[in-house]
């Protein structure tokens, strides 16, 4: 049988600011079946999103194809006028993006917006379409999915959005389906949901189907054949199992080499340690986005953090996670003094600090900083690397001309840059290297507590264990503390000391690592660690199975009152009390906190019966 | 990361700069004549601005007067030399104190925010509802007509505007992270203003600088026209459109040529403003997106 879509010797090229042209795409070919899903995997900047586009006849603005073909459905779609590609696109080709908040316009009705393609290419009446689009959002799991066709877009969670961009896609059946990291933004208990309903639709309809994910662990669950892209090339191509259990080309076996494992066990903090006095201390703290009413005070519903009690103790690394929306971030600007604290304190040194950071002085502001997550946008683009990195040395020691140049070239050789890149600008270093840049910064200060907030989300696989891996490094030669923001556990498991699990703005359980990532669990650090996708062929199915029902029904909204904020996802949930009374702080043999109506007992049992927490 | 770079022997690196278009290269040649004739036309002037040199009014060009000679028989091209400096002159002047007022204002009420932005935002909108001409009227008719109270009026009347482009501009700055992280180190307010936030800044607002300014002249030249600028016998291009006016009836140069002048001005100000605004992604990374 004919391949769907074939792909022969594909050459993409691309325009610099410069203006000159670089290939981007050298060469690629490949054949997409009915029915087959095929992911693209490489690092940014190796060209699969180029290639997917490809397919739907598309190419960037700045980038053009210079050589090869593109055999959609037996027809070569660049030899296609305008018309006939926009008649394919939708119809014979659909396309999924990563933002699905981007993608979606924001002032039509979910429901119009799936049944729109179907008018567009008068396949169906408004009355079939609307018809169809309830049906193509029932398949894909939505809750009460007539009711989700009459909002819109902001309405939705996150993961609701993508599952609509997937219906979408899917309304005119096209014969290709494009899938552009569809569940990169989404956090690991909804990407789970998602991936799901994507799966079985594409089997459902026998769709031929291109996924370009970054992520192996994911693509696992779903592709027949993975395809690896470095540079703009291939570098291998094999069946899933083959590539993931038998890759043949080292960069392959480097970029698996580079999956974490599971968070299981981990490390935990000697006791002799512990004793130590804490170096900071977060003493019942609540904060708000809320602005003041003019009549009426602010309720506790408007909290984005409340009571959040946590202690940070010299050298050790504590580390935050939980969901998008749980507070991490605002956790962590409040202690920095970026978002004021509405009560409750923060200590450092057993000093208390000032809600605001330029209210603080020099010592305590010296004493702790700030990663960001973005090495795009945390260094000021005007300003060369020697002035980045130089600044915090004069303000606080006081250095300026040579001194200040010497010291900028030993904090550049300490996080393993060359010395020269002082003189250069922020633009013409790579992701990696300005992630670096932001860590000496940072330890130009000699801080004693550093804030990094998901300092390795925007880097690759590969960069990012070479980040984690420095600052393991500095840790041991600087005796600092991390306050570590992240919201993948893997990682967490292999720095962390303790973990502090936040949900709602409330803390639901903390302790010692080790015993964190092991039974007994809040009900949520156990979805949190049930949802981390292995990597091997079939994992997706098992925990769907062994998921309890009530999961598929996850709302929007997060009951912020006296009772446990999770009890509207806990499917250990105790009616009548739960929701009446604040959940009582449960102390394990090992160290942890877990803040819970249910008894620890209870918990262990329910946790290994259910089985979802094997490795 | 060469492609956007070129590197000067140091191992120091230049930034890529704006490629040069034909509209570009025609409106910064409009500019720097006009440039040009504000600094040096006085000295170049072959006549006194206020001599008559014979002919009569509205006289043809002669070897006098190379543009012939204004409604009272004076030499055009003299007078349009000496009253370069003004069209030009109090336009910049004008519009870099509103810039300097107005960005003061725009930006630090992007950094502070609650009250004080909420306070200076109000202001603005209820200076933004004057008419300018009617405001400039006023205040005129109050203080009399002179060089300093032309400049301050219409540096009055930029900067509300000035103010209210460079707080959207600041806001979206003052959110990015490397000026949480200066706020976090404990930079003082004019520092993060002075040194994360006014370097981002300048593209844009280098943009609006330009419309700004050719707004002002022709602002000024309005004000000329309706005799409330320049005051006889000095007479900036707006003036000297007004004076010369009878002078359509006889089809001299003199009533023409300085709104052609103002007109150029402002165009060579406008197509060097979009040259220089093609290129405002000059700091997005190379990657290829």
């Amino acid at each position: 049988m004919a391949p769907v879509l074939q792909i022969d010797d594909l050459k993409v090229e691309g325009r610099t600011p410069r203006g000159v042209w670089v290939p981007t795409v050298r060469g690629v070919s490949l054949q997409v079946h009915a029915g087959e899903v095929v992911a693209l995997i490489g690092e940014s900047g190796a060209g699969k999103t180029t290639v997917a586009m490809a397919s739907l006849c598309y190419t960037r603005p700045g980038t053009r194809v210079v050589g090869g073909k593109v055999t959609l459905g037996g027809v070569d779609i660049f030899a296609l006028d305008a018309r006939a590609r926009r008649a394919a696109r939708g119809k014979d080709v659909a396309y999924v993006a990563q933002s699905a908040q981007a993608a979606l316009n924001p002032a039509i009705t979910i429901g119009e917006q799936v049944a729109e393609p179907m008018l567009l290419h008068g396949i169906a009446t408004p009355e079939e379409a609307r018809k169809r689009a309830a049906a193509l959002l029932t398949r894909l799991d939505l809750p009460n999915p007539d009711e989700i066709a009459r909002r819109y877009p902001h309405q939705t969670s996150g993961g609701q959005q993508q599952r609509v961009m997937a219906a979408m896609a899917l309304t005119c059946t096209p014969k290709l389906l494009v899938l552009d990291e569809p569940t990169t933004a989404l956090d690991v208990t909804t990407q789970i949901e998602v991936l799901k309903a994507i799966k079985d639709v594409i089997r459902e309809h026998r769709s031929a189907a291109i996924y370009v994910s970054h992520d192996l662990a994911v693509v696992a669950q779903i592709a027949d054949r993975i395809i690896v892209m470095r540079h703009g090339a291939m570098v291998e191509e094999g069946p899933t199992a083959e590539i993931i259990e038998r890759p043949k080309q080292a960069y392959t076996q480097e970029l698996i080499g580079a999956v974490k494992p599971r968070p299981a066990g981990g490390r935990g903090i000697a006791a002799a340690e512990s004793a130590e006095k804490p170096l900071l201390e977060t003493d019942t703290v609540a904060a708000t986005f809320a602005k003041p009413k003019l009549f009426g005070s602010l309720g506790m519903e408007d909290n984005v953090l409340q009571d959040v009690t946590i202690d940070v103790r010299p050298r050790e690394v504590v580390a935050l996670v939980g969901e998008s929306g749980s507070g991490k971030s605002t956790l962590a600007r409040v202690i920095a003094g970026l978002h004021p604290s509405l009560s409750g304190q923060v200590r450092i040194g057993g000093k208390e600090l000032a809600p605001r950071a330029r209210k603080r002085d020099r010592d305590a502001l010296r004493r702790i900083q700030v990663i960001f997550q973005s090495p795009d946008l945390s260094l000021n683009p005007e300003q060369r690397i020697e002035e980045a990195i130089g600044r915090p040395l004069e303000l606080y020691f006081g250095l300026t001309g040579a001194k200040r140049a010497a010291r900028v070239a030993e904090l550049l050789t300490m996080v393993g840059l060359p010395a020269d890149y002082a003189g250069r600008y922020p633009s013409e270093l790579s992701g990696g290297q300005r992630q670096r840049v932001s860590i000496a910064r940072a330890f130009g200060a000699q801080p004693d507590l550093v804030l990094c907030d998901e300092i390795l989300s925007s880097l690759d696989t590969i960069v990012a264990a070479q980040v984690l891996e420095l600052m393991r490094d500095l840790r041991a030669k600087h005796n600092v503390a991390y306050l570590f923001i992240s919201h993948d556990l893997a990682t967490v498991a292999t720095i962390a000391d303790r973990v502090v699990v936040l949900y709602a703005g409330r803390v639901a359980e903390i302790g010692p690592t080790a015993s964190v990532f092991s039974p007994p669990h809040h009900p949520y650090t156990a979805l949190l660690l049930s949802s981390v996708p292995a990597l091997r062929q079939g994992w997706l199915e098992e925990v769907i199975a062994t998921r309890p029902p009530t999961q598929a029904q996850t709302g929007t909204s997060v009951p912020k009152d006296i009772g446990c904020p999770f009890r509207t996802r806990c499917p250990m949930v105790v009616e009548g009390t739960c929701d009446r009374v604040a959940p009582p702080a449960r102390r394990t043999p090992g160290g942890q906190v877990i803040y819970c109506h249910r008894e620890l007992d209870e918990l262990r049992a329910a946790q290994a019966k259910g089985g979802v927490l094997r490795a | 990361m060469s492609a956007t770079t070129a590197t000067d022997g140091g191992g120091r690196t230049k930034r890529a700069r704006q490629p040069m278009t034909v509209f570009g290269a025609i409106g910064l040649t409009l500019l720097a004549v006009n440039i040009l004739l504000a600094v040096f036309g006085s000295f170049v002037a072959p006549n006194a601005p206020g001599s008559l040199i014979g002919g009569g009014a509205f006289a043809p060009a002669h070897d006098a007067a190379l543009l012939g000679n204004d409604y009272l028989g004076r030499d055009l091209l003299s007078r349009l030399l000496h009253g370069a400096k003004y069209s030009l002159g109090v336009a910049t002047a004008a519009t870099l104190l509103g810039f300097l007022i107005g960005m003061t204002v725009g930006f630090s009420a992007a950094e502070i925010r609650g009250r004080y932005d909420t306070t200076v935002t109000w202001v603005i909108d209820i200076l933004l509802s004057f008419p300018p001409i009617l405001l400039a009227l006023l205040v005129i008719a109050g203080l009399g007509s002179s060089l300093p109270v032309l400049i301050g009026t219409i540096a009055f009347i930029q900067c509300s505007r000035v103010a209210r482009v460079s707080r959207s501009v600041a806001m979206g700055i003052a959110a990015l992270e490397f000026v949480e992280v200066a706020r976090a180190r404990g930079e003082s307010l004019f520092s993060i203003l002075a040194r994360e936030i006014f370097p981002s800044s300048m593209r844009p607002l280098a943009v609006e600088f330009g419309l700004r300014l050719s707004y002002a002249v022709l602002f000024m030249s309005s004000l000329s026209f309706l005799g409330l600028g320049i005051q006889p016998p000095n007479a900036d291009w707006g003036s000297m459109v007004r004076e010369n006016l009878p002078g359509i009836y006889y089809g001299a140069p003199a009533a023409i040529v300085p709104a052609v002048l103002i007109g150029l001005l402002v165009v060579g100000i406008n197509l060097t403003v979009d040259w220089l605004s093609g290129g405002s992604d000059r700091h997005t990374s190379e990657e290829l997106r």
